[in-house]
């Protein structure tokens, strides 16, 4: 365990003459939760564009490395990182297919490995015993993390008609179930009530603890940061402030001035 | 009870009316006609005067029955639906205006009246169809079987050549629809050329057969082939593009297809066409002439029947009948498979799938060759059916109408593009007498469909797969 | 040389004609964000207009030309411009905020539902008129006896429509209507918040557009003397390919792409093939939003997550 879950390196991203990254460096662990926070317009989520191929970087390095490989994220397509350097990813606006149903959600998200089964077409087509098993497991897969999130009884409801905190966590089950080593979580904990939110807490941590994966977290709630982040990036203006565990960030004298006056601060 | 219009209703009226003076005053009023100097011009005032009247009275009635004045709503459209009978209207088209009109005006009040004098607003008006699109799905597998005996037993029943010839269109526009609804209705895309992949596989069949001698089973899935590389070639640029751009160049490449067809002279036979293509065989065994003049046998012989050139007919109707049914099954695997689920999915949010690791173009590209190889079979068979093609088959309107009845139909319905192909092209078959309407009739549809209900009749969405099965616990949506 | 010069003179008059109804295009597009596809057909009807309008003045025994050209254009606006109001309020309006799909369909039913409004009233006969401006100035004149021409009535579509340029021009940056415009363009609910009347402004962006096209098609009637019901289509995709060209939303950018498509077509069929003229502009519509989808004058969108 030598070499982190994820080196970023001197990352830079330029839109025009805007500099929304500024040449930040940082690693995060494979089994550590790695809070990114600052205040608004700092980078966080156009780093988290970056990191999952959605922009590419106009400099700089981001290096994953798991069981499966080593990759080198900037270098490749939005859906690779996804499909084969497993780096999944939620929205800050929950992104759902609202039309499909929970478990639509969840299969889709397995696609890769559903395809393989179905021969590409072939064995869908003739409904083979090797495809109706993958879809089985498929679909065990699915309820597993339904019974995670504490959905199990809504797998036949569009997605578009469950409460807010239910779409939040269907997204992160959707994100898991691609089999990722590294979830990227964008204000998981937005709109969510205390009693959600500490749910949510329960839920990362797990993820953490019992999947193996790597998470990063953006994070405008505080209590969420301090509460379940081992390691925790500041970032101001596009660079990167301070880094460190949350108390050392929380004493840091550049962190406060660039929160002064923000009143997060203090319910934590 | 009031028992006149608000004044704010009243002023619609008049502006409705007057609209509609100024939209039909030249364009109506004054028409040019080819005389011996030149043009010359036929005034039709008294058309524009009669069709403003009859505009105003269904605004009219539709404004009461919005604020709820039975005393005015019926009235009008009484006197609306009568003017088509009594009244000395001056072209087949008002009186065609005026009863359909003054039936939907009358339908509107009585809805009013029934529902105690709610207005009908389009969401109410979108949930009410809802209820009746979720019977109707529903029932689908009943309402599969029956049609499927039906059209089985129809040969038999009437083997009148009038008959067949109809549903054989009708069947074609059915496997059409079915083939673009893979492209429309599951992945999203709106594609107004889809007229290019027929003309590939008509094309492709009559030149094949001509000049290399192939037969008809052996050029069918050749046709397909081409039509699929026609769709990998026209997919990889343009799948990148939004949708309305991608709307915009595929109709582009539809026209591209269309104008090498008429220019191609030494190919293609250009504006012409390419007469005497082969008719199919059956199955290579006999031909369906009196006297064959190849090796085969003649089909009547064979089965020891009379002559007769309905034969050939019933073999072609069971011919596109398996071709659609197999598009059918085609399509109702696919959308349960993962890759259906992908381009719904895609449909739904693309950037979402990104996130999700699938490659958006190759899921295009793969929509794009099936659904262009369905259009290619059904090219084929239509080069075989006709005995001859030209470039006037392949316009733009046929693309037009193959979309309608997609969107019609409800994207990504089976039965309701059924449902959508009688309606477009079953129903001006048995009202002949408007053909001049129909194209109008049809323009007007895909507004209103689009306005009352954009997710087309049948808009009800089946899940493709259930947890807890079709009654279980949670199978509210 | 001589020749090269000729097709100049040819495709820019064409391009003007182009870059008219390309405004039509890039307005409506920047406004509600969606291709008006009934466009076409709206510079049809303007061209039907002309005609029956020249026919009926010819007929009542003539006017002094400038005087009937005016009054046609008048005319054809006034009435054209009706038309645009009536598309956008039945197939645009009660279809602001459905799915994207839907006002694109239901802009191709209001395509059908002109042309064959116009076939049926009008009959499906090629209509022609007697030409209306003639004669022109002869600029030069090669060895061979081949000349180059410039006539009245290039002269009088380049001119009318650089007038109109900038006119439009002034009134979107100067007039309380193109502020709204702008405004709308960038945020509708924030707009109707400040006070904007949205639906009046996108109405009357429809009119402006279809008054414009109905320029277009008078001129069209006058410079070629035919004019039939199914014009609006190839028209209405050359000059949405000319607002794409010059980058869809920018002004200027529809009168440069307008003119580059024209000048494409005319050297494309005098020097290559005039039978597959139309495929070049369809070529160049679909490499244009392949490799350029933003235009010459338009900006990169980036894709929002």
């Amino acid at each position: 365990m030598t070499t982190p879950l994820l080196h970023v390196e001197q990352l830079t991203m330029k839109f025009g003459g805007l500099t929304a990254v500024d040449a930040v460096s940082f690693t995060a662990e494979r089994h550590d939760i790695t809070a990114i926070i600052g205040p608004n317009g700092a980078g966080k989520t156009t780093l988290f564009n970056c990191l999952t191929g959605f922009y590419r970087p106009t400099s700089g390095a981001l290096t994953l490395t798991h069981d499966l490989g080593e990759y080198l994220l900037e270098r490749m397509e939005g859906h690779q990182i996804a499909h084969q350097a497993r780096v999944a990813r939620t929205f800050q606006n929950i992104r759902l297919f609202e039309g499909m149903t929970v478990l639509e959600n969840l299969l889709v998200a397995q696609h890769h490995k559903l395809m393989r089964a179905s021969s590409f077409l072939i064995g869908g087509i003739f409904k083979l015993p090797s495809y109706r098993h993958a879809e089985e497991e498929a679909v065990m897969l699915a309820t597993k993390w339904l019974e995670e999130v504490g959905m199990a009884d809504k797998a036949d409801w569009l997605a578009g008609n469950l409460p807010y905190g239910d779409q939040r966590r269907l997204e992160i089950a959707r994100a898991m179930c691609t089999d990722p080593r590294m979830l990227c979580l964008d204000e998981p904990a937005a709109g969510l009530n205390p009693r959600e939110s500490a749910e949510l807490n329960q839920l990362i941590k797990n993820i953490r603890d019992q999947h193996g994966c790597g998470v990063l977290l953006i994070e405008h709630d505080m209590s969420v940061v301090m509460n379940i982040s081992d390691h925790v990036v500041v970032l101001d203006y596009g660079k990167k402030i301070a880094e460190g565990t949350a108390d050392e960030v929380r004493n840091n004298p550049d962190v406060i001035r660039a929160y002064l006056g923000d009143d997060e601060e203090e319910e934590a | 009870m009031s028992w006149r219009l608000s004044h704010d209703g009243l002023r619609e009226v008049l502006m409705v009316m007057m609209v509609a003076m100024l939209l039909l005053l030249p364009m109506v009023g004054l028409r040019t006609v080819d005389s011996s100097s030149g043009l010359g011009i036929d005034l039709h005032i008294a058309a524009v005067f009669w069709a403003v009247l009859l505009i105003g009275l269904g605004k009219k009635s539709l404004v009461a029955a919005r604020e709820n004045i039975p005393v005015i709503a019926y009235p009008a459209a009484c006197v609306m639906l009568l003017s088509g009978f009594l009244a000395p209207l001056p072209t087949g088209f008002l009186e065609f205006f005026a009863l359909a009109g003054g039936f939907i005006c009358l339908t509107n009040a009585i809805l009013m009246t029934l529902r105690g004098g709610r207005p009908i607003s389009k969401n109410s008006f979108g949930e009410g169809m809802d209820v009746v699109a979720t019977k109707i799905q529903a029932a689908t597998p009943q309402v599969a079987w029956v049609m499927f005996a039906i059209v089985v037993a129809l040969p038999f029943v009437f083997p009148d050549r009038y008959v067949l010839d109809v549903s054989i269109l009708i069947l074609t526009y059915i496997m059409l629809g079915w083939g673009l609804n893979i492209i429309v209705g599951l992945a999203g895309l709106l594609d107004l050329g889809y007229v290019a992949f027929y003309a590939v596989g008509a094309y492709s069949y009559a030149l094949l057969a001509i000049n290399f001698d192939l037969s008809f089973w052996v050029c069918l899935p050749l046709a397909g082939i081409l039509a699929a590389f026609g769709g990998l070639l026209l997919g990889f640029p343009v799948l990148r593009l939004r949708g309305d751009y991608f709307a915009i160049v595929t109709l582009g490449f539809g026209e591209i297809i269309r104008v090498v067809l008429i220019n191609w002279y030494q190919v293609t036979g250009g504006p012409d066409g390419i007469n005497s293509v082969p008719r199919p065989s059956f199955f290579g065994l006999a031909e369906f002439t009196r006297r064959p003049s190849g090796d085969l046998p003649a089909f009547h012989e064979m089965f020891g029947l009379d002559y007769s050139s309905i034969h050939r007919i019933i073999f072609l109707y069971y011919l596109i009948l398996v071709l659609a049914l197999v598009v059918n099954f085609l399509s109702v695997r696919l959308r349960k498979m993962p890759i259906g689920r992908a381009w719904e999915a895609m449909r739904e949010d693309e950037i979402a799938c990104k996130s999700l690791g699938l490659n958006r173009t190759n899921l295009k590209l793969m929509a794009f060759m099936i659904s262009a190889t369905f259009g290619g079979f059904a090219g084929a068979f239509f080069a075989t059916k006709q005995g001859f093609i030209s470039p006037e088959s392949f316009t733009f309107i046929e693309s037009a109408i193959i979309l309608a009845i997609v969107v019609l139909g409800g994207m990504g319905s089976q039965l309701g593009i059924v449902i959508a192909t009688l309606l477009v092209i079953g129903l001006p078959e048995i009202f002949r007498d408007l053909e001049l309407y129909r194209m109008l009739t049809f323009g007007i549809g895909m507004v209103l469909v689009m306005v009352w209900r954009p997710r087309g009749l049948l808009a009800v969405r089946e899940p493709s797969i259930r947890l807890h099965g079709l009654h279980g616990k949670g199978a509210k949506s | 040389m001589e020749y090269f010069l000729q097709q100049l003179i040819n495709g820019l008059s064409l391009g003007s004609i182009y870059g008219l109804i390309a405004i039509g295009y890039t307005m409506v597009y920047g406004i509600i964000g969606m291709i008006n596809f009934a466009h076409g057909d709206i510079y049809m009807i303007g061209a039907f207009l002309a005609v029956i309008g020249f026919t009926a003045i010819g007929l009542v025994g003539g006017l002094w030309t400038p005087l009937a050209v005016a009054l046609v254009l008048i005319i054809a606006m006034v009435f054209t411009a009706a038309y645009g109001w009536v598309v956008e309020r039945f197939a645009y309006r009660p279809l602001r905020g459905s799915f994207r799909l839907a006002p694109l369909i239901s802009a191709i039913g209001m395509s059908i539902l002109l042309q064959n409004y116009v076939q049926l009233v009008q009959g499906a006969r090629v209509k022609p008129i007697s030409p209306v401006v003639q004669g022109g100035f002869e600029l030069m004149e090669r060895d061979d006896g081949f000349t180059v021409n410039l006539s009245y009535m290039q002269i009088i579509i380049i001119v009318l429509t650089l007038v109109l340029m900038i006119v439009f021009a002034t009134l979107i940056a100067r007039t309380a209507l193109g502020r709204s415009q702008r405004a709308c363009e960038q945020d509708k609910t924030m707009a109707a918040l400040v006070g904007i009347n949205v639906d009046r402004t996108i109405s009357l962006t429809f009119v402006i557009g279809a008054a414009l096209a109905a320029v277009a098609g008078v001129m069209v009637t006058m410079y070629y003397g035919v004019v039939d019901f199914y014009i609006g289509f190839l028209a209405g995709v050359k000059a949405f390919t000319a607002a794409v060209l010059g980058g869809i939303g920018s002004l200027p950018g529809a009168m440069i792409g307008g003119i580059l498509i024209g000048l494409i077509e005319a050297f494309w069929a005098a020097y290559f093939s005039a039978e597959y003229k139309d495929v070049a502009a369809f070529s160049i519509l679909v490499l244009a939003l392949i490799f350029r989808p933003y235009g010459i004058l338009g900006r990169p969108e980036v894709e929002k997550v």
